[in-house]
C-alpha cells in the first residue's frame, strides 16, 4: 500500500514539472549487471537465480518503475553466462563494470563464484546485492559493497538442533546427554554448515560421536552409516549438495538405519520425496524459504503468491533461489529509492541501511553485508509432502520425533 | 580413529559387513577397469573418457525408467548403445592419435570426457538422478550386515560380464585377433588382421563395459553428468596395480581396492578414504619396483 502511495505522490510531483523532461524521463532505465551460470555444472539453479531476477524486474516495471528522486526508472538485467567457474565469472564482472558501464550487480548462483566476483565489484566500488552465495567466507573479509538476501550457511541447521532440543525428552533425554553423528562434504559451503552447527552444539552441550568429511567425489556413504549403525547416535546430519542428500536417503534406506532424528541439506534440490517416495519419510531439511511461510510485501504479495506467479510464469514451483533472487531486485529497488540518486557510493550507503519485510522474509544486514533478520527454516517430509516444522512461529505443524523405524 | 578399531575388534561383524560391502562396489569398479585394461593393453591408451561413458550408461538406465522400464534392461541396452558409440568415436578421433605418442591421446580423450560431460548437463540437467529398480536389501547377522540386493545383483553381473570377456578372448575370431594385434600390431597386419577394426572393436567393447557399469551405478548409487572422474580414477588404479592384460588381477585388484577403501574409511574417517586408497597404490608400485629391481640384480 505504502509503495502504491508513494507510486501516487511521485506521479503528481512529476506532473507539476515541465512536461519536457516527464516525457523523457520515462524511458531511462537502470541497468544491472549479473554474471549467472547458463551452462555447466550449476545451469540449473543459475536459471533459478536469472528468473527470479527476471521476474522481480518485469513486475517491478509494471508496477511503474523505481522512483529515484524526482525520476522514475524502469529495470533491466544485462546477463552474461559464467560457465559454473569462478574465474569466468571474475572475468564478465570486470567486463560488466569496465566495458558495459553497470554501476549495480546481482550476485551469481554459489558461493564459490560470489567469491571470486565480489574482489572485483570491492575494487570497482561497485554495490552488489547476491542472493546465492552463502558462505560465511564471503562476509569475514572486510567487504564493503556485498550485501547478501539469503541466510548465511553456518545458520542452515542449527534450527535441526533446537528442534532435537526441544524434543530430547520424547527420547528419554536432557538435552546434554544427546548425541550427534557429521557427515558433511569437504567443500567450502558444507563446511560453514558444520561449523556453524558445531557451535550450536557446544550451547547445547550435546557430544559429537561421529565427525566424518566426505571426499566431493564420494557417492557411497557405507562406511560413515556402517558406524552410525554401531554407535547409535540420536541425531544424525548430512550435508554435501543435492548428491549427498541424494546419497544418505539412499542408503540410510537400503541399510537401515535408524536415527531418531536425521537432518540435511538440499533435499529439495536433489528431490528426495520423488526419487525416494517413503524413504524421505521424517527427513528434515534445511530451506532458505518456503511458499507456506507467512511473509508478505507490496510487490508479490504473499510468499504464497510469489510461488503461484512464479509457476503460472516459468511452469514450476518456485524453488529458494529464485524466491531470495527476487527479493535482491526489491532490495535494490528499495536502496535506489532511499538514496534518491545512483551514486554508488550513495546506493552502498543506502543498501546498508536496508530495514524491509519481503515475501522472502525480513531483510536486514549487519555491517558485513549479510542478513540477519531472516531464519533459516526446516522442512520435515511428512506423507510426501514438505512441511514447514521450524522456526515454531512461522511453522504448519510439529515436527514428529523420532523417525518411527522403518 | 581408536575407538573406530575398537568397535571393529567388538563387533566383527562389522567388519564383515564392511569388508562385503566393498567387495560389492569393487565389483562395479573392476568392471570400468577391464575395459581400460583392454584399451590401454591393445592400444596403448589410457581412456580419461572412461567414468564418462560410466556416466552415460548411467544415463541410459535413467532414460529408460523414465519411459516405464525397468533398469536391469538398461544394462545390455546401455552396453550396446556405448558400443555403437565407442565405434563412431574410434572412426572420427581414435583412429588420429592410435599410434602417436601417449600423451596425445590423452589430451584427446580428455577432450572427449569434456564434451560428453557438458553434453549431458545440457541434457539432463547437472542434478543427481537415480534409476530404481525397486529391490530391497537382505539383511544378516540381526539387521548389522545389509546387502543391497541391487549391489548383488551388480556383483554378479559384473562377474558374469568378466566370464563372458575372458572367453570372448581367448575363443572368439575377433578375440583372438585383438590378442593378436596387442602382441604385436605390426605382425598382425602383415598376417591380414584388419589392425583398424580390431581397434574399433576394442575401443567399442570398453565403452560397452563401462556403459553397462554405469547403468549398475545408477541402480546402486547416483548419477550426475560429472560423476565420471572417480571411476577414472580407479580404473587407473586397478588397471596400474593388476598389470596389463591380466583380467584375473584386475578383478582381484578391484575386490580388494573396494573392501580395503571402505575399511580404511570406517577407521580414518571418509575423509582420509581416497588418501588412503593413494598410498596404497604408492606402496604397491614401491614394492613392485622393489621387486622388479631385484630380478634386473638376477640378471646382472
Amino acid at each position: 500500500m505504502l509503495h502504491h502511495r508513494k507510486l501516487a505522490i511521485a506521479v503528481m510531483t512529476t506532473a507539476c514539472l515541465p512536461v519536457a523532461t516527464a516525457l523523457a524521463q520515462s524511458d531511462e532505465t537502470i541497468t544491472l549487471g549479473a554474471a549467472v551460470s547458463l551452462t555447466g555444472k550449476y545451469t540449473t539453479n543459475g536459471e533459478h537465480t536469472q528468473r527470479g531476477y527476471d521476474l522481480a524486474v518485469s513486475k517491478i516495471n509494471e508496477a511503474g518503475g523505481v522512483k529515484v528522486g524526482d525520476k522514475t526508472y524502469k529495470l533491466e538485467v544485462k546477463y552474461y553466462d559464467d560457465e559454473s567457474t569462478p574465474a569466468r565469472g571474475a572475468e564478465l564482472a570486470e567486463r560488466l563494470i569496465q566495458q558495459d558501464g553497470v554501476q549495480f550487480m546481482l550476485g551469481p548462483y554459489s558461493s564459490g563464484i560470489t567469491k571470486a566476483v565480489a574482489p572485483v565489484t570491492e575494487k570497482h566500488k561497485i554495490p552488489m546485492v547476491e542472493a546465492n552465495g552463502a558462505s560465511r567466507s564471503l562476509f569475514t573479509n572486510g567487504w564493503q559493497y556485498i550485501f547478501a538476501t539469503l541466510s548465511t550457511s553456518e545458520q542452515y541447521l542449527t534450527g535441526a538442533l533446537t528442534l532435537a532440543a526441544e524434543n530430547a525428552d520424547k527420547l528419554g533425554k536432557k538435552p546434554e546427554e544427546m548425541t550427534v553423528a557429521l557427515a558433511f562434504e569437504n567443500d567450502p559451503f558444507s563446511q560453514d554448515v558444520r561449523a556453524g552447527v558445531l557451535d550450536d552444539m557446544e550451547k547445547l552441550g550435546m557430544k559429537v560421536v561421529i565427525d566424518d568429511q566426505l571426499p566431493r567425489e564420494l557417492n557411497d556413504m557405507a562406511a560413515t552409516l556402517t558406524k552410525t549403525k554401531a554407535l547409535k547416535p540420536d541425531l544424525l546430519i548430512v550435508s554435501g549438495h543435492s548428491k549427498g542428500a541424494a546419497t544418505a536417503v539412499r542408503q540410510i534406506n537400503e541399510m537401515k538405519v535408524n536415527v531418531p532424528i536425521l537432518a540435511m541439506t538440499h533435499c529439495d534440490s536433489a528431490d528426495v520425496i520423488g526419487k525416494f517416495g517413503e524413504g524421505a519419510e521424517y527427513t528434515l531439511c534445511a530451506t532458505q524459504w518456503s511458499p507456506t511461510l507467512s511473509y508478505s510485501d507490496d510487490l508479490f504479495g504473499s510468499a504464497g503468491d510469489f510461488a503461484t506467479l512464479f509457476e503460472e510464469t516459468y511452469g514450476y514451483a518456485p524453488p529458494y533461489q529464485a524466491a531470495e533472487s527476487a527479493a535482491a531486485v526489491q532490495v535494490f529497488a528499495d536502496a535506489f529509492t532511499r538514496a534518491g540518486e545512483l551514486d554508488p557510493q550513495k546506493v552502498r550507503d543506502a543498501l546498508s541501511q536496508t530495514d524491509m519485510m519481503t515475501f522472502y522474509g525480513q531483510i536486514k544486514f549487519d555491517e558485513t553485508g549479510k542478513n540477519i533478520a531472516k531464519p533459516m527454516a526446516l522442512y520435515q517430509v511428512l506423507n510426501g509432502e514438505y512441511k514447514v516444522v521450524s522456526p515454531s512461529n512461522f511453522a504448519e505443524t510439529s515436527a514428529v520425533v523420532p523417525r518411527p523405524s522403518m | 580413529m581408536l575407538d573406530n578399531l575398537e568397535i571393529l575388534v567388538q563387533a566383527p561383524v562389522i567388519t564383515v559387513d564392511l569388508v562385503l560391502n566393498g567387495l560389492l562396489v569393487g565389483a562395479i569398479f573392476a568392471l570400468a577397469a577391464y575395459g581400460m585394461a583392454l584399451v590401454w593393453g591393445v592400444m596403448n591408451i589410457i581412456n580419461i573418457a572412461q567414468g564418462e561413458f560410466v556416466m552415460l550408461g548411467g544415463y541410459v538406465a535413467i532414460v529408460m525408467v523414465g519411459y516405464g522400464l525397468h533398469p536391469l534392461l538398461a544394462v545390455p541396452a546401455a552396453a550396446i548403445l556405448l558400443f555403437c558409440l565407442g565405434w563412431v568415436l574410434y572412426y572420427s578421433v581414435i583412429f588420429r592419435v592410435v599410434d602417436r605418442d601417449l600423451f596425445i591421446s590423452i589430451l584427446a580423450t580428455f577432450g572427449i570426457s569434456i564434451v560428453l560431460q557438458q553434453l549431458m548437463n545440457t541434457v539432463f540437467g547437472g542434478d543427481v538422478q537415480i534409476a530404481d529398480a525397486k529391490l530391497g536389501t537382505v539383511f544378516l547377522f540381526d539387521g548389522f550386515v545389509s546387502l543391497a540386493q541391487v549391489k548383488l545383483l551388480a556383483f554378479s553381473l559384473a562377474a558374469i560380464l568378466g566370464a563372458i570377456l575372458i572367453v570372448f578372448l581367448k575363443r572368439s575370431r575377433l578375440g583372438q585377433a585383438i590378442r593378436a594385434t596387442a602382441q604385436n600390431a605390426r605382425a598382425a597386419r602383415v598376417l591380414g588382421i584388419d589392425t583398424n577394426r580390431v581397434y574399433a572393436a576394442t575401443y567399442g567393447l570398453n565403452a560397452a563395459l563401462c556403459g553397462a557399469c554405469g547403468a549398475l551405478v545408477a541402480m546402486a548409487y547416483t548419477i550426475h553428468p560429472y560423476i565420471g572422474l572417480p571411476y577414472t580414477v580407479r580404473s587407473f588404479m586397478i588397471v596400474v596395480v593388476a598389470g596389463l592384460g591380466n583380467i584375473g588381477g584386475v578383478i582381484f585388484a578391484g575386490l580388494s581396492l573396494g573392501a580395503a577403501e571402505n575399511i580404511a574409511g570406517f577407521v580414518f574417517g571418509a575423509q582420509y578414504q581416497l588418501a588412503f586408497v593413494f598410498l596404497l597404490l604408492v606402496a604397491v608400485l614401491v614394492w613392485r619396483n622393489w621387486r622388479l629391481a631385484r630380478k634386473r640384480e638376477y640378471l646382472k
